[in-house]
């Protein structure tokens, strides 16, 4: 097995085990083969489900071709953000510049399909090639009438979570640019959702029987008319802090609204999100109705969870995402279904985070900051996990090794998100670690409990 | 659905029929045994290109990056590239490195030879991977021409002369590794020494492991590649490229290898050429095992001609890809009216009709999109939809079968394991077209016959 690089050794640590010290924020290493993608692929995935805008990709045409229709961020009306738009740079304009076939595809897209705005990406070398995509953005906005946001996301400018900052400047450009007159004393916006299999839809619903207006959801199942109108609501709600605590910021300088941060994983994360919502208004009916909601909707799905609990007690998993905070609510949801995390780590996690983290786990976890198949792959096989959460390039690692697996990510197409989230993940787990097929796998087939001699050594 | 119609062709490209060459640069150098491929630009494109072929082959794949800064791109991406390739020994210590640019770096001007000539120099003494480099700016083709500009740089940089040898060369162009294994069958049934490059049919259709393998097992080995030289012929599965740029071109040239370029071995007339140039090389008759498959496909087609005949085919993916499958639909009856792909080799045209003189009045889009296929296809009336995934949103759209073959199939399991080469690949492609055919018109029929 092929050893840690040196320079990566200071992004491990196992808790409990030696003081802790732990380098993140930092530059992938050259030829290390992170997990991680580029602004590009921060500024794109919080964008994508805003689904009446048009989102057109500045650049040679990979960068549209990878991220077409990529993510289940569903919607409830428009889907043109489905569309995969590309001004697909030829070395005819990397040579004279690109800013013509910019301006020309962005008024025909714009004439054909009507979009409520648009965001124009700038990939690699679009600022080396000298093409000043702000003035283009600006010509055509005074000319159709609707916001064309440049969003300034070269993918070698930074890492994903600068992508998320280029992303909340784009939309914070929109903000305060409709009518609050008609919106409610109780109202929020929903922060960093984004609406994968209807997550959004699902923890819209709760505030809604809770009695709080929703102003806008950025962005799952975004709209640009409710972006506009979002500095009209009492409070911001962020989720996934890792993306949005930029534009909450924001809007709390220049609109003086307070936020708060919640995660809707897991019944414990959603009941105190909930909560924590229904407290800031100390509204006597919110608290009712949030105290009835959460009482329903846990005594649901308790039966399911305690039948899952029951088979799964003591199996161990190993956790990668994109941001860490996510990791927070996923060791609580699978202790929720007796289970151990043994691995946690995340592409972009902070310092408070990563403490955070060693504070919420047992001795002897693993913590690990911009990761790779190679160390994952050594990890997984050291603590012998039952199942991985992740997302698509962390699934061959786990199944060739015969390990169950669970989408956490964009991609995935059930919703994991709100109370009948937890169900869903219960089932997925369930699902994967409960299968039949590992007895068959070489490396359980081998050993007494699957550990074989081989992956020791 | 809307077909959103174009006054005079859209400027963007819209929902594209095609990835970047640097893509296609990895897929190649992924059929090279111990072969990191190692991309020399941002993180993101190795990290998109990895999911992309991850979606597909359902296998672990590993493509590293030289990870540019702002720094990098400022004061170009020597130190990143020698720092990436260092740390690539030192975590995969793989046989091979192939190296592939993007547009980034392709931009910015970096001198990636004299890079490599560097990076050498401060290794001397020391035993390190062969280190291979290809130019794919992604601003120029289409993953179609990374992978034929792969295949030449392995060979460019790898293959040796010497003693004749009666061996034959099979450089098989994008197909899956199913594809590839069938080939091997084929070509070691004529008892022939052969070399198969790029050879991935291991390395993204490998079984479950008993431990972690930083490199998966399998692949055209090194000194394969460098006994390319000396063999006596090469079979070039190749339509659609500049044939005097191929691999199989520079053997020709370089070493006097005979080469035969030809479409991919899709249909049984294309089946029947390629065991024809076999024959030819081993002096061998087709083994009786091929005879036997033929007679088998040649009984299918006659048993499902009713249902399949004039039907009226979308065919999309790469040129070669739909030159192969257009000769294969010709044979049997069914008319492609539309085809689309995101190549513009300019030689489509041709290609086609040379592989199927039979067919006409078929509309090809080169260099096109899905959208802009969109609106011919909602003109062409057609009966099913015949390529990649990418056609699932047009084909519920217009409530028409999907048979899913080529690259990639992302809403379905095994399309590392699709067949398309061959008498079976062939008979594979029609009971999937012909069955398509019948469902669909048994789902739509009132009656719901449990005969056909």
């Amino acid at each position: 097995m092929a050893d840690i690089l040196d320079t990566r050794k200071a992004q491990i640590h196992r808790t409990g085990l030696e003081p802790f010290e732990m380098a993140c924020e930092k530059n992938s290493l050259a030829g290390s083969v992170s997990q991680r993608a580029c602004v590009f692929c921060g500024s794109r995935v919080v964008l994508y489900p805003i689904v009446d805008a048009l989102h057109l990709i500045h650049g040679p045409v990979g960068c549209a071709s990878y991220t077409w229709d990529i993510r289940g961020a569903t919607s409830t009306g428009p889907r043109l953000h489905r569309m995969s738009f590309s001004t697909d740079l030829q070395e005819k304009e990397v040579i004279f510049g690109g800013e013509k076939k910019l301006y020309e595809s962005l008024v025909e897209l714009i004439d054909a399909y009507e979009p409520k705005a648009a965001f124009v990406y700038s990939t690699c070398i679009v600022g080396i090639i000298g093409d000043d995509i702000e003035a283009i953005c600006r010509r055509v906005e005074a000319e159709k009438g609707i916001p064309v946001l440049p969003v300034m996301s070269e993918g070698f400018k930074g890492t994903k979570k600068d992508g998320y900052k280029a992303a909340c400047d784009a939309i914070a450009k929109l903000v305060g640019t409709g009518d609050i007159s008609d919106i409610s004393d109780l109202s929020i916006n929903i922060l960093g959702d984004f609406n994968i299999a209807g997550e959004t839809n699902i923890i819209r619903e709760y505030y809604e029987k809770m009695g709080i207006e929703v102003v806008a959801t950025v962005t799952g199942d975004g709209r640009v008319d409710q972006i506009r109108k979002a500095h009209g609501a009492k409070l911001n709600v962020v989720q996934c802090s890792g993306s949005m605590t930029h534009l909450a910021k924001m809007m709390e300088e220049k609109y003086g609204i307070p936020y708060i941060r919640v995660s809707y994983v897991g019944i414990e994360d959603t009941s105190k999100a909930l909560y924590d919502v229904a407290e800031y208004f100390g509204n006597d009916e919110v608290m009712s109705n949030t105290s009835k909601l959460v009482e329903e909707e846990v005594s649901r799905i308790m039966p399911f969870v305690r039948k899952c609990r029951k088979d799964l007690k003591g199996k161990k998993a190993a956790i990668y995402t994109g941001g860490a905070f996510k990791t927070f609510s996923l060791i609580r949801s699978l202790r929720s279904l007796g289970m151990k995390t043994v691995i946690v780590g995340s592409q972009t996690g902070s310092k408070e985070e990563y403490e955070y983290l060693r504070e919420l786990s047992d001795e002897g976890t693993i913590l690990v900051d911009d990761t790779n198949p190679v160390e994952l792959s050594k990890f997984v096989q050291e603590k012998d996990a039952d199942i991985f959460i992740g997302g698509v390039k962390e699934r061959p690692i786990a199944f060739k090794l015969g390990i169950g697996f669970c989408d956490h990510n964009h991609e995935r197409k059930i919703p994991l998100a709100g109370f009948i989230g937890m169900e869903t993940f219960a089932r997925e787990v369930y699902g994967s670690v409960m299968s039949p097929v590992w007895q068959f796998v070489p490396r359980k087939a081998r050993g007494a409990g699957g550990k074989s001699e081989e992956v020791v050594a | 659905m809307t077909v959103i119609e174009s006054k005079a062709g859209f400027t963007a490209t819209r929902n594209a029929c095609k990835l970047c060459t640097p893509f296609g640069a990895c897929m190649a150098y992924k059929g090279v045994r111990g072969a990191m491929p190692f991309l020399h630009g941002s993180q993101g494109c190795s990290t998109y290109i990895r999911r992309y072929m991850i979606s597909h082959f359902k296998e672990p794949v590993d493509i590293a990056s030289s990870n540019f800064t702002e720094d990098t791109a400022i004061f170009g991406g020597g130190k990143n590239f020698a720092l990436g390739l260092a740390n690539v020994i030192r975590q995969y210590n793989p046989e091979l490195i192939g190296i592939a640019t993007t547009c980034l770096s392709e931009t910015i001007g970096d001198d990636v030879p004299m890079m490599l000539k560097e990076f050498r120099k401060a290794f001397e003494g020391t035993e390190i991977p062969e280190l291979v480099h290809v130019s794919t700016p992604s601003y120029s083709g289409t993953h179609a021409d990374g992978f034929f500009a792969t295949l030449r740089a392995l060979v460019e940089g790898l293959a040796e002369g010497g003693v004749k040898r009666k061996a034959v060369n099979i450089i098989s162009g994008m197909i899956s590794p199913a594809d590839i294994r069938h080939l091997k069958d084929m070509v070691a049934s004529f008892g022939i020494e052969s070399v198969l490059l790029p050879d991935y049919s291991d390395t993204l259709d490998g079984p479950a492991w008993s431990e972690y393998h930083n490199l998966p097992e399998g692949g055209t080995t090194v000194d394969e590649i460098r006994s390319m030289g000396s063999a006596t012929q090469t079979v070039e599965f190749v339509s659609n490229w500049d044939l005097k740029k191929t691999a199989g071109a520079y053997l020709e040239n370089r070493f006097g290898v005979k080469n035969h370029a030809m479409p991919l071995p899709i249909g049984l007339r294309q089946t029947d050429r390629f065991l024809d140039v076999l024959e030819e090389a081993s002096g061998m008759d087709t083994p009786e095992r091929y005879v036997a498959e033929r007679g088998r496909l040649i009984d299918a087609y006659v048993d499902a001609h009713k249902y399949i005949f004039d039907k009226r085919a979308v065919v999309f993916g790469e040129e070669d890809f739909i030159t192969g499958i257009v000769s294969f639909l010709a044979e049997v009856g069914i008319r492609p009216v539309v085809v689309l792909s995101g190549g513009n080799s300019g030689n489509l045209r041709e290609s086609i009709a040379e592989v199927a003189p039979e067919i006409s009045g078929i509309e090809i889009l080169d260099g096109s999109d899905f959208e802009d296929m969109a609106e011919e296809v909602a003109k062409a009336n057609p009966d099913i939809l015949i390529g990649n995934s990418k056609g699932y949103t047009l084909a519920r759209a217009l409530d028409l079968p999907l048979v899913r073959v080529g690259f990639p199939v992302h809403d379905r399991i095994g399309g590392a394991r699709l067949l398309h080469v061959g008498y079976k690949g062939a008979l594979s492609l029609l009971d999937s077209i012909a069955n398509a055919i019948i469902d669909h018109r048994q789902r739509n029929d009132d009656w719901g016959y449990t005969y056909m």
